[in-house]
């Protein structure tokens, strides 16, 4: 055991804290909060990696477990700790760290003090909700998450900022109220903010099952908008248009979807089983929904944001299979969409900085010009369209054959009608952004090819996108034992005679014509 | 024997070239670049030709098929269990051959054709890629792995079809043939999961053990697997109904259109079939809808090649025609011939883009053949070899074409109880396709020459070295498949593809059949000669005489329009009105918008405690998260009277 491990989680929490403290203290002189925010994301990257290195795969419950009496009435304990689920999760929240730091480089220009110190507090906050292994504090970092985001939008929007924040505001504070109402009831009926023994007693099953049915939907209609689910996802894309780059990139999805897994599955086994058919129907929808629309979109953000509905209801979808090896897919998928959503937004972020405006239809042309802009994009699309050997494929792949044998072949196959939606959406959107004559707007701007800070914030990315499709092994590896769905055991969909060296149930002798 | 191939190396050669001239192309010397990317197929050939010695050259020393699997897999969560695995048996191996040793001339053609071009480095490095992902779609040793090739040969063709990206006709096909063939790939996705449920496993060896083990297995599930496979194979080898990416591929270089659209990635889905030959033999019924769809794509694309005035896109037709002859083959469950096909199909069609290139080279660009006319005095070797690739293409003893043609016409014609149609479909499209290729030829070649401002001329030496050559093969490269039972290429075939029986109980059938076709093209160069030779009005009043007909095959049957109109702008209408109108901005925004409005009323009601400034927002937000801490701070007081009934204590 590492001397480390008894405290990492807490320095990895409190690292951006007293970054964004130092950056609201120290004087607004130049780029030097540029360059003590960077410092300090880089440094708690550094930290984060300590936790893949150390980590034991084959172990079961959390590792790097702190577990601490805070708060003696109400009993609350400061419990943090990572398994397989969120491992990665947390790698990548530091991972993203430097990257939104370097993205941000030269797009804010005003009020340096409060983007940087406000962006550290983002950092805290996301890090804490994936480590948060205690319910109360989890909420408290949960919505810590979702202040400094709402302020930022309204601060550095690029046109219509309040309008976005007050919409992201409305539809994800609502929600995260009844959220707290779910775990102040559960905490009154047993007396414990503590995950671990929650779990145990929820498994027990002593409480009335019609109040808990209340209790899980309301955590569920939480995470469902913090994702967002379809029906949910009115905010997102003005969220998309409006946010700073760096915040844009952790917005939606992965907070809401671990959330949806820790929180709702693995806590409610059986009301998420319940809630199971029609949150599968709702994916599905999801899926052909927001790829139909982002088809569709006149403003670049706007395709991104449909595109993300769509993909992320994919992971939706493996979530409520309930099926254990579609899990593993969806936290890859979770960890690839993170890393090739990043560089999108970085790179439709130098777009619009560059030319000031998000219409794809003033664009054209751009590749002869921007050739190195041109691959980049042209690689992340290509992840996002699930291309084998990027890191795209592996998750969709996981997921799509684990529901298709698992779950439900019909829900599967039309799912995996998204794989050719998606290749039209990105693809038309990289013609009409990079391919054809040069536009007359793009032609009156002088041409400016990615600089050395946005190659340093996407070549990590691209790299990954590479390495994550052709050695995924190594993370499923570390992922394997942190998911073990206890809702699978007895579910009704999960098909019984499914085992690899079974006769081919469905092969039935016919004659010869 | 413990001597490894290193299989891996003979795509990762051309991936390192790839990389290489992606990453520093612009800033390196043009001969480096030149030396990088022909020095990449040229040792994965050598590999092959090395190989290809070991393995078969000296008696079998090494067990065949030979596996080499990486030793970390690729996907391993749950059942599912996917390795890096290559395997080289003698059907991989003709494939490997054929795609290194033309991809290398078609390497050394570019070097001249591309000389002028801005993006040199990076036209390599594309045709370099596609190389790697070709190689993986055929040492592929699983499913998996086939399907990393397939995706990633449609990734280089996407990306040569639109390498003048300028043009937006270029883009638009590039982005056509990408699109079409994810319809394909999904259905081979949907075959991917039906084996992994079925089988539990995707590695071929092991899903033909199972069968074998279980001769019982028939049709079932097994003919849904079959024909989710045929749907990706029609997309990659466009047959109907996917077929309509390749003739706009066209878009792209010539030397692209020679290697990808016509000698290699095309036949990727010919390749598949025969690779998964043992699934498709437990259904007949699959086997028999891939013998119709190849009948039926033969003879609806020669059609198409009758009226095209475009040197390519007569080509492409072509192309998709002469693929439909493969799936014939295959579909009549002659595998070998098939394959046997594909070869020399890869030697002269190759040859004929090629040699078009050098004709549209010598023009200074010019593709429509009404502007062509007595060129073979000035390109007399384009000419000659071009000459040998049309004979070959047109199935005239004894070029290539002849032995491979009649191969798979003489299997259908024996094959089951309707074999005879088949047979007959296919030597109508031999009647169509002398026609249109000497259509082509005596257009190109023969009469007034009609493009007065060019001064023709033939192409550098690294243009004209790979036209003999490949005219040599078009000559002699069917000679492998005389004599009984497809003569070598099908004796060296056997092992994988099974053998190759003559069950004909009337003797010199196959005698009596290859003369049929002989004279039937040479009825079709007939034609074309009096149509063509000289320049008459007769196509024109020939075309006159049936307005109708004419204008629908003249318009490519409006299957684009038909296309267009029902997937193209049916799913945008849906998606922009429907979708995007009434269900996203009418109702769901609808919702939320009420909300809003609630909860801004609620905003005027507190309006007088706020400036409205963006401060104060914080402030309040601030306020909010202090308020949570609060509550659960005063939350003993109001717990208090409940714990007696918590009993959940600890």
């Amino acid at each position: 055991m590492h001397a480390l491990d008894q405290s990492i989680l807490t320095l990895i929490l409190l690292v951006p804290l007293a970054g964004a403290i130092l950056v609201a203290i120290l004087p607004d002189r130049g780029k030097a909060p540029n360059w003590l925010a960077l410092i300090v994301t880089l440094f708690s990257f550094v930290l984060t990696l300590h936790l893949p290195a150390h980590f034991a795969p084959g172990m079961k419950g959390f590792q790097f477990e702190i577990d601490r009496a805070w708060i003696a009435d109400p009993l609350i304990s400061y419990h943090v700790g990572v398994d397989g689920l969120s491992l990665w999760l947390v790698v990548l929240t530091g991972l993203l760290g430097p990257v939104g730091v370097l993205a941000s480089w030269n797009a804010i220009t005003a009020r340096r003090k409060v983007y940087y110190s406000l962006f550290l507090v983002q950092q805290t906050a996301m890090y804490g909700v994936f480590v948060s292994l205690n319910l109360i504090i989890y909420y408290g970092f949960w919505e810590l998450s979702l202040v400094p985001m709402a302020i930022l939008i309204a601060m550095y929007g690029r046109k219509n900022g309040p309008k976005a924040a007050l919409k992201f505001f409305l539809f994800t504070f609502i929600p995260s109220a009844l959220l707290l109402v779910g775990i102040l009831w559960l905490y009154a009926r047993t007396g414990t903010f503590d995950y671990v023994n929650l779990q145990i007693y929820l498994a027990h099953d002593t409480l009335p099952a019609r109040a808990l049915f209340w209790v899980a939907l309301a955590f569920l209609a939480a995470f469902a908008v913090k994702v967002p689910v379809f029906p949910l996802h009115g905010w997102l894309g003005d969220a998309f248009s409006e946010a700073p780059v760096a915040l844009a990139m952790v917005i939606a999805g992965k907070l809401g979807l671990y959330s949806l897994l820790r929180f709702h599955v693995e806590l409610f086994p059986v009301q998420a089983r319940h809630i199971a058919p029609l949150m599968i129907a709702l994916a599905v929808i999801g899926v052909l929904y927001g790829a139909c629309l982002a088809l569709v979109q006149r403003d670049f953000w706007k395709v991104l944001a449909f595109g993300a509905v769509s993909h992320f209801s994919l992971v939706v979808l493996a979530i409520y299979g309930l099926a254990p090896a579609a899990w593993n897919g969806a936290v890859y998928q979770i960890l690839s969409l993170g890393i090739v959503e990043g560089g999108m937004f970085v790179l439709l972020g130098v777009l619009d900085t560059r030319y000031g405006t998000s219409q794809i239809a003033a664009y054209g042309g751009l590749a002869a010009k921007l050739p190195r802009t041109a691959s980049y994009f042209v690689i992340a699309s290509l992840t996002m369209i699930g291309l084998p050997l990027l890191s795209g494929f592996v998750g969709e792949f996981v997921i799509l054959s684990n529901t298709f044998t698992d779950v439900s072949r019909g829900w599967a196959v039309a799912a995996a009608l998204g794989t050719i939606l998606s290749a039209g959406y990105m693809l038309s959107l990289v013609q009409r952004l990079f391919y054809g004559p040069e536009s007359t707007m793009a032609a009156s701007k002088p041409a400016s090819d990615l600089r050395f800070n946005e190659l340093a914030a996407l070549t990590p990315l691209v790299v990954l996108m590479l390495v994550l499709g052709v050695a995924p092994s190594y993370w499923f590896r570390t992922m394997k034992d942190g998911l073990q769905p206890e809702a699978t055991q007895a579910s009704p969909m999960h098909s019984a005679a499914q085992s690899p060296d079974s006769l081919p149930v469905s092969v039935h002798t016919e004659g010869q014509p | 024997m413990n001597v490894r191939f290193h299989l891996w190396l003979i795509p990762l050669l051309p991936f390192a070239g790839f990389l290489i001239n992606g990453i520093l192309g612009a800033r390196l010397h043009r001969g480096v670049v030149t030396a990088v990317a022909l020095l990449a197929p040229l040792l994965s050939f050598a590999l092959v030709v090395r190989d290809a010695i070991a393995l078969y050259g000296t008696g079998p020393v090494f067990p065949s098929p030979y596996v080499e699997t990486c030793p970390m897999p690729w996907i391993s969560v749950g059942p599912l269990h996917v390795d890096f695995s290559f395997v080289l048996d003698q059907l991989s191996l003709v494939m490997l051959l054929i795609i290194t040793g033309v991809g290398f001339l078609i390497h050394i053609y570019s070097v001249g054709y591309m000389r002028g071009d801005k993006g040199y480095a990076r036209y390599f490095s594309y045709l370099n890629l596609f190389l790697f992902f070709m190689t993986t779609l055929v040492l592929a040793g699983n499913v998996l792995v086939m399907f990393v090739g397939w995706e990633g040969v449609g990734l280089a063709s996407y990306l040569l079809i639109g390498f003048w990206y300028q043009k937006t006709s270029a883009a638009d096909a590039g982005k056509k043939a990408f699109i079409a063939n994810r319809v394909g790939d999904f259905g081979f996705l949907i075959g991917i999961f039906l084996l992994l449920a079925n089988f539990g496993t995707l590695t071929f060896s092991e899903i033909a053990a199972k069968l074998a083990a279980n001769p019982e297995w028939m049709g079932g599930a097994l003919t849904t697997i079959c024909l989710c496979l045929l749907v990706g194979a029609t997309g990659k080898s466009a047959q109907l109904p996917l077929y309509v990416w390749l003739p706009d591929a066209m878009e792209g270089p010539t030397p692209v259109s020679a290697l990808i659209h016509a000698a290699t990635m095309v036949t990727a889905g010919v390749y598949m079939i025969a690779r998964t030959h043992f699934l498709f033999e437990r259904s007949p019924h699959a086997l028999n809808v891939v013998a119709v769809i190849g009948a039926a794509t033969a003879l609806f694309a020669a059609t198409m090649g009758l009226v095209q005035n475009d040197i390519k896109r007569v080509l492409a037709y072509s192309t998709i025609s002469q693929l439909g002859y493969m799936f014939l083959g295959c579909g009549v469950a002659a595998y070998s011939a098939a394959i046997f096909h594909l070869v020399t199909h890869a030697f002269f069609k190759a040859l004929l883009f090629l040699a078009a290139g050098s004709v549209i080279h010598a023009l200074g660009g010019e593709q429509d053949m009404r502007k062509m006319g007595g060129l073979w005095r000035k390109t007399p070797i384009t000419f000659v070899t071009m000459t040998a690739a049309v004979f070959a293409i047109c199935g005239i003893w004894p070029f290539a074409g002849f032995y491979s043609k009649d191969a798979i016409l003489y299997a259908a014609f024996l094959h089951g109880t309707r074999g005879e149609i088949l047979w007959f479909v296919g030597l109508v499209t031999a009647l169509l396709t002398a026609l249109y290729m000497f259509r082509l030829w005596y257009m190109t070649f023969f009469g007034e020459p009609r493009a007065h401002e060019a001064h023709p001329h033939e192409g550098p030496w690294s243009m004209l070295g790979p036209l003999v050559i490949l005219g040599a093969l078009s000559i002699c490269g069917g000679w492998i498949g005389r004599g009984e039972g497809l003569g070598r290429i099908g004796e060296f075939l056997a092992p994988t593809l099974g053998t190759y029986t003559d069950e004909s109980q009337v003797p010199h059938l196959e005698l009596i059949l290859s003369c049929v076709a002989v004279a039937v093209a040479l009825l079709g160069w007939l034609i074309a000669h009096s149509l063509y030779a000289k320049k008459t009005d007769r196509p024109a009043r020939l075309a006159a005489a049936m307005p109708g007909a004419y204008k629908l095959v003249a318009n490519k049957y409006y299957v684009d329009e038909i296309y267009n109109a029902i997937f193209v702008k049916g799913l945008m209408g849906v998606s922009k009105y429907l979708l995007n109108l009434v269900v996203d901005a009418g109702i769901l925004g609808g919702a939320a918008w009420l909300l809003g409005g609630i909860a801004q009323l609620g905003g005027a009601i507190l309006q007088r405690w706020q400036s409205g400034n963006l401060r104060s927002y914080a402030a309040w937000l601030a306020a909010g998260a202090a308020a949570v801490l609060v509550v659960f701070l005063l939350w003993p007081a109001l717990l208090h009277s409940q714990s007696g009934w918590t009993g959940l204590g600890h």
